[in-house]
């Protein structure tokens, strides 16, 4: 048998640091493991700050999903002192955390998943009078399917040979930068030279508009990335339609219009694009689904009125868990169901590492047992034993992948139609049944149902700001607890939020009005998990088993199903207390 | 794509820039763009012009290490050029982990490459901190360390071009307790100039500017005593800012969302640490001159000074003693009494407190 131990780091394309090792045996993965290799020591930094400033310090995490942080801790705070927020400040909330989603999964999508199905040389064979009939035929596909949007006004000869004549000159400089050493020429790459050159030529149409749509959140928010308006209570950005340093009529006019070139971006490019190369692509609907190893949970997301609980009555995004086991059926999801591992990371817990504890009373010593190789390098991990710095949560104790999937599949069997309508289109037009959602293939197209269907209701949040405000609404933040002298001497909270990138919890506890515990609980700690007491793999880990690898010198196929989830490692890796303090008092949601 | 070989070899701009699909005006408009924010007269452009377009594209490598990848967005947020006309035109861009194709070992060999090609003549661009503590085990990439990586690779470089605080003075990830002692590049590199573009991200525009000059001069940009470039750091926010006659005529913000912060006016007893901060925020702005903080409604947190983390917190507290105070206020307005309460908080995590910074005195790297 032929049996190769073969090692990706650096993984490319994604925020952070990740390896990945894996076992490929006759051609096929045989196991694999997911290993963080960066750890900053934040949330030990965190103790004994103000907790009104968390969201400042939390929003570091990520600065790609650099909204994401500072909503989980203002709402973990705002859980703590029980606040409640005013409705103008949850809908500029929902409008950052809308446009972030929207801009974010396009980004990955084209600059960062793209590379790993799209071959950029293979666009220089193109006939860029064949891509201009290929894009126009896409085009009226879509305007007369159910999107009925127009087709995307670029998609003339003349434009595409412009794009082929950039990409030639800067191929025949021989100096390829970014696209050098890349795995063109892979067998794997399907498309024809007329669709690669239409998305070399979206890559750079994305590369323009992200800038441009995220000015939302210099609107709202002062700059990106790292928005500055964010308040415990509320919002810093004032609401005034008589001031012209406040939200005022010309403010949502620009807002809308950005909106709405966000809105024919996704339906007029992504969208069709998205189709367009599944199309080619199919079988990778029966590959990286896990193999029922991991279940899907969301907590829900985008309240509707001003409420001090995450409570799903108020949230557009309802909450859940489905398994791959009894799909559709719908299960419940609490706070209390989550624990984390620390088993094979580089962690301690006092009570022996094969114990899964509640971020509520977690605890985390820090204890590195991997390679430690001075001026040198190291080969492999120890994968028996500790080999990440991201912990292992598991809900009811199953791993679980967090994302746009989870999130489409529990929409999908609740039955929301916003979202039911869009995923029974790219099922149909793709002619694949709904089983196959549960797949790198099903992951990617989830995000891009998700990305239509948040901007379609970006609007609707505009709309009843404007409305809210219309009707003599000036209230931005509340601040009857913003003096710490008005808070008890202890409490304690937990704010969680659909990230881009799935699930996120932030878990705050507060004594003498300053942090005395703060755990976080990301997207890609719960994707990214290694294995866990009971050797239970993490989703990256099972979803790469029985993955072809064509070439072990370039997997490629790794890459796909690793990218379908958007690893944002920074984040996943965390530490509270070096000393794991107790916790005295509990507080339940 | 043999018909392409003859553009590449024709050295006139139009040619040039046509092969690029970019008009002459647009062009030589971006390089006036780049020379107002460097502060050159106007027969800059014409210079930078012929600079960028001689086909030199210097070799840049850019490093991730104990970040958050918010400089590497702020980089994608560029519109004058775009980060598409930086990464293809100006730039060759040989390294960068999160936008790069390759992966693996084949994006190691294109870090190596560069290094041993190019030696001492290539850009080193350093996002994130370098971890110290325990040889360095606390940033690995490709198996090495952090610190082995930063050694050989900014050691090797022309010059190094520190984006964000964290390279620059260490970041969030040094503040008190520094669990994994993080140190600026500045601290563990020396023998190689370094320029500092702090800031949390650092602005796309001063990191343009900065490479602009270097490739249309050959040099490094005048530095102050902190290694930042005087045209993005030599002035302090407060003496540029607009609500600055708001202060002047003692008008703050008492409370969130109240008539004074509906009005824009200033936001100094809300926190904001712009007395005590140099940055070019209130000129330049952010997102294509969209905004900044403080025009938002949100204090200035300091984040372009070095250890802002521990010497501007907590963040909603007043600074005491603001230097270019306006005759027209009264000492009381300001708040004495706040000191105190700025002190304690400092003293939670035992740093020295340096809110007065010396104005910049042009020390050249």
């Amino acid at each position: 048998m032929a049996t190769k131990k073969l090692v990706i780091d650096p993984l490319t394309r994604i925020e952070g640091h990740l390896r990945i090792e894996a076992v490929i045996e006759n051609g096929v993965v045989k196991d694999a493991w997911s290993s963080s290799t960066m750890w900053r020591g934040i949330e030990q930094i965190l103790v004994g700050r103000d907790p009104r400033e968390l969201w400042y310090w939390t929003q570091r995490f990520c600065g790609v999903c650099t909204t994401v942080h500072s909503i989980a801790s203002v709402r973990s705070v705002e859980d703590a002192l029980d606040i409640a927020v005013p409705l103008n400040a949850e809908l500029i909330r929902n409008l950052m955390i809308g446009i972030q989603a929207v801009q974010d999964h396009v980004i990955h999508f084209y600059h960062l998943h793209a590379l790993d199905w799209v071959d950029i040389t293979s666009a220089l064979q193109a006939d860029p009078a064949k891509t201009s009939a290929l894009a126009q035929a896409i085009g009226q596909k879509y305007a007369v399917g159910v999107l009925g949007n127009r087709p995307y006004a670029k998609s003339s000869a003349q434009y595409f040979e412009t794009i082929q004549k950039r990409v030639a000159a800067f191929a025949g400089t021989k100096r390829l930068g970014p696209f050098a050493n890349a795995y063109w020429g892979h067998k794997a790459y399907k498309l024809p030279p007329e669709a690669n050159l239409m998305g070399v030529a979206h890559y750079l149409e994305a590369l323009d508009w992200q800038k441009d749509v995220i000015k939302i959140h210099a609107l709202l928010g002062s700059k990106n990335p790292h928005p500055q308006t964010f308040l415990v209570g509320g919002m810093s950005i004032p609401v005034d339609p008589n001031s012209q340093n406040a939200i005022n009529a010309d403010m949502i006019a620009h807002i809308r219009e950005l909106l709405v070139s966000a809105k024919n971006f996704v339906e007029q490019v992504y969208i069709p694009d998205l189709l367009a190369v599944a199309s080619f692509y199919k079988e990778w609907g029966a590959i990286g689904g896990g193999g029922g190893n991991f279940d899907f949970i969301s907590f829900g997301d985008y309240p509707t009125q001003s409420a001090v609980k995450h409570n799903d009555k108020a949230l557009w995004l309802k909450p859940g868990r489905v398994t791959a086991a009894d799909f559709p059926t719908l299960h419940p999801v609490r706070p209390e169901d989550i624990t984390e591992y620390v088993t094979h990371s580089w962690y301690s817990y006092n009570g022996g590492d094969d114990k899964g504890l509640n971020p509520f009373v977690g605890e985390t010593k820090e204890n590195y047992t991997g390679p430690n190789p001075g001026s040198g390098k190291y080969d492999y991990l120890d994968t028996d034993n500790k080999y990440t710095w991201v912990k292992a949560p598991r809900y009811l104790d199953r791993p679980v992948e967090v994302g746009p999937l989870a999130r489409v599949l529990i929409a999908y069997a609740q039955g929301q139609k916003e979202f039911k309508g869009v995923v029974d289109l790219v099922l149909s037009d793709l002619g694949i049944p709904a089983s196959a959602l549960f797949s790198t293939l099903g992951r990617t197209a989830a995000r891009g149902i998700e990305t239509l269907v948040t901007a379609t209701k970006n609007l609707e949040w505009l709309d009843m700001l404007a409305a809210n405000i219309k009707a003599g609404d000036l209230r931005v933040h509340a601040g009857e607890k913003w003096d710490p002298a008005t808070w008890p001497k202890e409490c304690r909270g937990v704010g969680f939020h659909e990230a881009p990138r799935g699930t996120l919890s932030h878990w705050t506890n507060i004594r003498d009005t300053k942090i005395a515990n703060f755990q976080a609980v990301v997207p890609s700690t719960w994707n990214a998990s290694p294995r866990d007491a009971k050797g239970q793999r993490g989703p990256y880990e099972s979803a790469l088993i029985g993955t072809p690898i064509a070439d072990p010198e370039k997997p490629i196929e790794i890459l796909r199903t690793i990218h379908s989830y958007d690893p944002c490692l920074a984040c996943a890796v965390h530490v509270l207390d070096e000393n794991g303090k107790e916790l005295t008092t509990v507080k339940v949601l | 794509m043999s018909r392409e070989k003859g553009i590449l070899k024709e050295s006139t701009l139009e040619a040039y820039l046509e092969s690029r699909g970019v008009s002459r005006r647009g062009f030589l408009k971006f390089c006036s763009a780049v020379g107002a924010t460097l502060a050159l007269p106007a027969s800059f452009a014409e210079k930078a012009a012929a600079a960028l377009t001689a086909d030199n594209r210097p070799p840049v490598v850019w490093l991730e290490f104990q970040d958050c990848a918010g400089d590497t967005e702020s980089l994608l947020r560029a519109t004058r050029p775009t980060a598409a006309e930086l990464i293809l035109d100006y730039l060759s861009l040989d390294y960068h982990e999160t936008i790069m194709a390759a992966a693996g070992h084949q994006a190691d060999e294109l870090l190596y490459q560069t290094v041993n090609n190019y030696k001492g003549k290539y850009i080193a661009i350093v996002e994130g901190a370098i971890p110290t503590a325990k040889n360095g085990i606390y940033c690995m990439v490709g198996g090495r360390t952090a610190m082995a990586v930063a050694q050989e690779v900014c050691g090797n470089a022309a010059a190094i071009i520190c984006v964000g605080t964290c390279s620059s003075f260490g970041g969030i990830q040094a503040a008190a307790p520094n669990p994994t002692g993080a140190k600026a590049v500045m601290d563990i590199i020396s023998g190689v100039p370094i320029v500092n573009l702090p800031g949390c991200p650092v602005n796309v525009v001063n990191l343009t500017a900065t490479v602009v000059h270097y490739l249309t001069f050959g040099s490094l940009p005048a530095l102050d005593k902190l290694k930042r470039p005087l045209f993005a750091f030599g002035k302090r926010i407060h003496d540029n800012c607009e609500r600055r006659a708001h202060f002047d005529q003692g008008q703050y913000v008492e409370a969130w969302g109240d008539a004074g912060h509906r009005d824009g006016w200033c936001l100094y007893k809300m926190g904001c640490k712009g007395p005590s901060t140099f940055h070019n925020c209130p000129t330049v702005r952010w997102n294509d001159g969209q905004s900044w903080p403080v025009q938002a409604g949100h204090g200035c947190v300091g984040c372009s000074e070095p250890g802002f983390w521990d010497t501007m917190g907590p963040f909603y507290d007043r600074v005491p003693n603001v230097p270019g105070f306006g005759a027209d206020v009264t000492a009381t307005k300001i708040g004495l009494g706040l000191v105190g309460a700025a002190a304690a908080g400092i003293a939670v995590h035992g740093v020295a407190k340096s809110l007065q910074l010396k104005a910049t005195d042009g020390e050249e790297h």
